[in-house]
């Protein structure tokens, strides 16, 4: 093992380490939010492989994290499937669905695929409106309590969905700096800095960024099947544009390409909306003027900073 | 027995809008041998060898790589069967390491194997002169030592076949006479196809000259019989064959 692997994984395990000790550290009111930020930092993961280490910007990431939400919350609901086969029931919807955006997305490259992405999140949107006598279109669902119930476990306590969460967030974050530091992820990265160099270098850029599309929108769709299982609703506005900005200012903020920057950006926007929100009414102002200060003073996000002035190694 | 002939190409053609920047080229490529590919700026040779590793589709026409036609196969196919190519236009990549650079450039074909992937990235850039400079960014090298490393991405491949878009173009004196060097080590194993417009660089490393006008062949053959054909020389007006 080089040095660079090796702190590399002090850092992952001393994360999830310390995620562990927080559970005991903090007070109710932040283990609660933790469980959260870490369902939503597994959704900035799923972005961040797209759009940090192949540098494709999507801007209808909104689709399958909705559509793991969905998938998992009407096999509940609609068809009264256990927890553990509605979530195998969301990720593979998420999957078929990445995979049909990819195939069509991927015909265009820049500005156009950004906004291809844009139109199919919108039309999915649109398609949970249209159909709401199933969807219950913007009013949205919820999961019964006695339901939430994932290998014998009851997840709706504060402490078992803690540690729910914080098992998904692990599993996925460390597949995460696995894949990255992997031929394949290597690949991913050569795209990113230079496509027609990498292809005329014998690679095939096409199968691989249709992989790249489809491992991070089954992520996206696997953090909002588990959002809704852990949290208990499912509904539109997790369909609409803002959930396909969310993420890219999580993981800008937080550091694009770093496997820690997902996380740190979560924690940074949710405590930043939490605080400002406490001070005035105008939270999303203040939320704003830090943005574009911290776009201004660390591009490269707060890990990306890091990166650059104390720790090359950072993965 | 393996044909003389690693590659060939039958009545390939390019034409963009209007004009046509390759008609009916066909042309065939000794195995082992420094083959040069001349003619003035516009004459189709960037074109020509596009189509043969595939960044550019041909119009209509041809291109057999060891007997096999490969015309309607996509790039990086080509590349794996050992066509490696450099960019006239540099084309490196120029936020990451060089190190990391020509380790892209071998783990395609050594996959997980990450000594073997180091060793052989490390060993093209002292190959080049350029380990020293291992771990700076690739971005920051002067324009001659991006050429260099360049040429080290296609070297990282231990190719087959390699094709040069007009390696020495701004690279100095000393720089030009390593890349001669580089290219007579190599070749005997590597078949290579050059496209130079330094004429010295031609005769000091060429063992056949192909010259192209007007998006066809004018003419084939040896450096010298290049050197006294009439219709080169009627061509150049017998400046630049002077060397
Ligand atoms: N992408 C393109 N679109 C239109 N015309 C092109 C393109 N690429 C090259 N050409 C034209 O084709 C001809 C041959 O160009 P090129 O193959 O680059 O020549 P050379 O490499 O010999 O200088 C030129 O007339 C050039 O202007
Ligand atoms: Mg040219």
């Amino acid at each position: 093992m080089t040095k660079n692997s090796l702190y590399s994984h002090c850092l992952h395990f001393g994360t999830i380490a310390l995620l562990v000790a927080l559970f005991f550290l903090l007070p109710a009111y932040h283990v609660g939010n933790l469980s959260r930020i870490m369902v939503l930092a597994v959704y900035a993961m799923g972005f961040n492989l797209l759009f940090g280490y192949t540098g494709l910007l999507s801007l209808g990431h909104a689709l399958f994290f909705a559509t793991g939400m969905y998938g998992l919350g009407m096999a509940m609901n609609t068809f009264g499937l256990p927890s553990e086969l509605a979530l195998i029931v969301g990720v593979v919807c998420a999957i078929l669905v990445s995979t049909a955006i990819g195939l069509l997305a991927l015909r265009t490259t820049g500005v156009a695929f950004m906004i291809v992405t844009l139109m199919f999140a919108q039309a999915g949107y649109l398609t949970v409106l249209y159909f709401g006598s199933y969807t219950r279109g913007d009013e949205g669902f919820v999961i019964q309590q006695a339901e939430r119930i994932f290998a014998g476990v009851d997840i709706t306590g504060e402490t078992s969905r803690y540690f729910a969460a914080l098992i998904l967030f692990s599993i996925v974050f460390l597949l995460i700096a696995y894949l990255v530091r992997s031929p394949f992820g290597r690949t991913l990265v050569a795209i990113r800095e230079n496509e027609e160099r990498t292809k005329m270098l014998g690679y095939d850029t096409v199968r691989h960024k249709l992989l790249a599309v489809i491992i991070s929108g089954s992520i996206s769709g696997l953090a909002g099947a588990a959002y809704a299982l852990l949290f208990g609703y499912v509904g539109a506005t997790f369909a609409t544009v803002q959930y396909s900005i969310f993420p890219l200012l999580w993981v800008l903020l937080g550091g694009a390409g770093t496997t820690l920057g997902p996380l740190i950006g979560v924690v940074f926007m949710f405590y930043l909306i939490d605080l400002s929100s406490e001070l005035t009414q105008a939270y999303m102002l203040i939320a704003g003027v830090v943005l574009v200060l911290l776009t201004l003073f660390a591009p490269q996000g707060l890990a990306g900073e890091i990166r650059r002035k104390v720790f090359k190694w950072l993965p | 027995m393996a044909s003389v002939n690693i590659l060939s190409t039958k009545g390939l053609t390019k034409t963009y809008g209007g004009i046509d920047a390759n008609m009916d080229v066909d042309f065939e490529l000794q195995r082992g041998k420094v083959t040069a590919l001349i003619g003035p700026n516009g004459a189709g040779k960037s074109t020509f060898v596009g189509m043969i590793c595939g960044r550019i589709s041909a119009t209509r026409g041809e291109v057999f790589f060891e007997d096999q036609n490969i015309s309607s196969m996509p790039a990086h196919k080509r590349i794996q069967l050992g066509i490696a190519y450099t960019f006239q236009i540099t084309s490196v990549y120029a936020g990451l390491t060089l190190l990391e650079n020509t380790a892209i450039s071998a783990r395609r074909r050594l996959g997980k194997d990450n000594v073997a992937v180091n060793a052989k990235a490390l060993e093209v850039l002292e190959r080049v002169g350029l380990a020293d400079r291992a771990h700076q960014i690739a971005g920051d090298l002067s324009y001659g030592h991006q050429r260099v490393l360049e040429i080290a991405l296609g070297l990282a491949q231990d190719p087959v076949l390699f094709i040069l878009d007009e390696p020495t173009q701004g690279l100095a004196e000393t720089e030009i006479d390593d890349f001669v060097d580089l290219i007579n080590a190599l070749s005997g194993d590597t078949t290579i196809l050059l496209i130079e417009h330094n004429m010295d660089v031609v005769m000091r490393t060429a063992d056949q000259i192909t010259v192209l006008e007007f998006g066809k062949t004018l003419a084939s053959g040896t450096p010298s019989e290049i050197h006294n054909n009439q219709a080169v020389q009627a061509a150049y007006l017998g400046t630049a064959v002077d060397a």
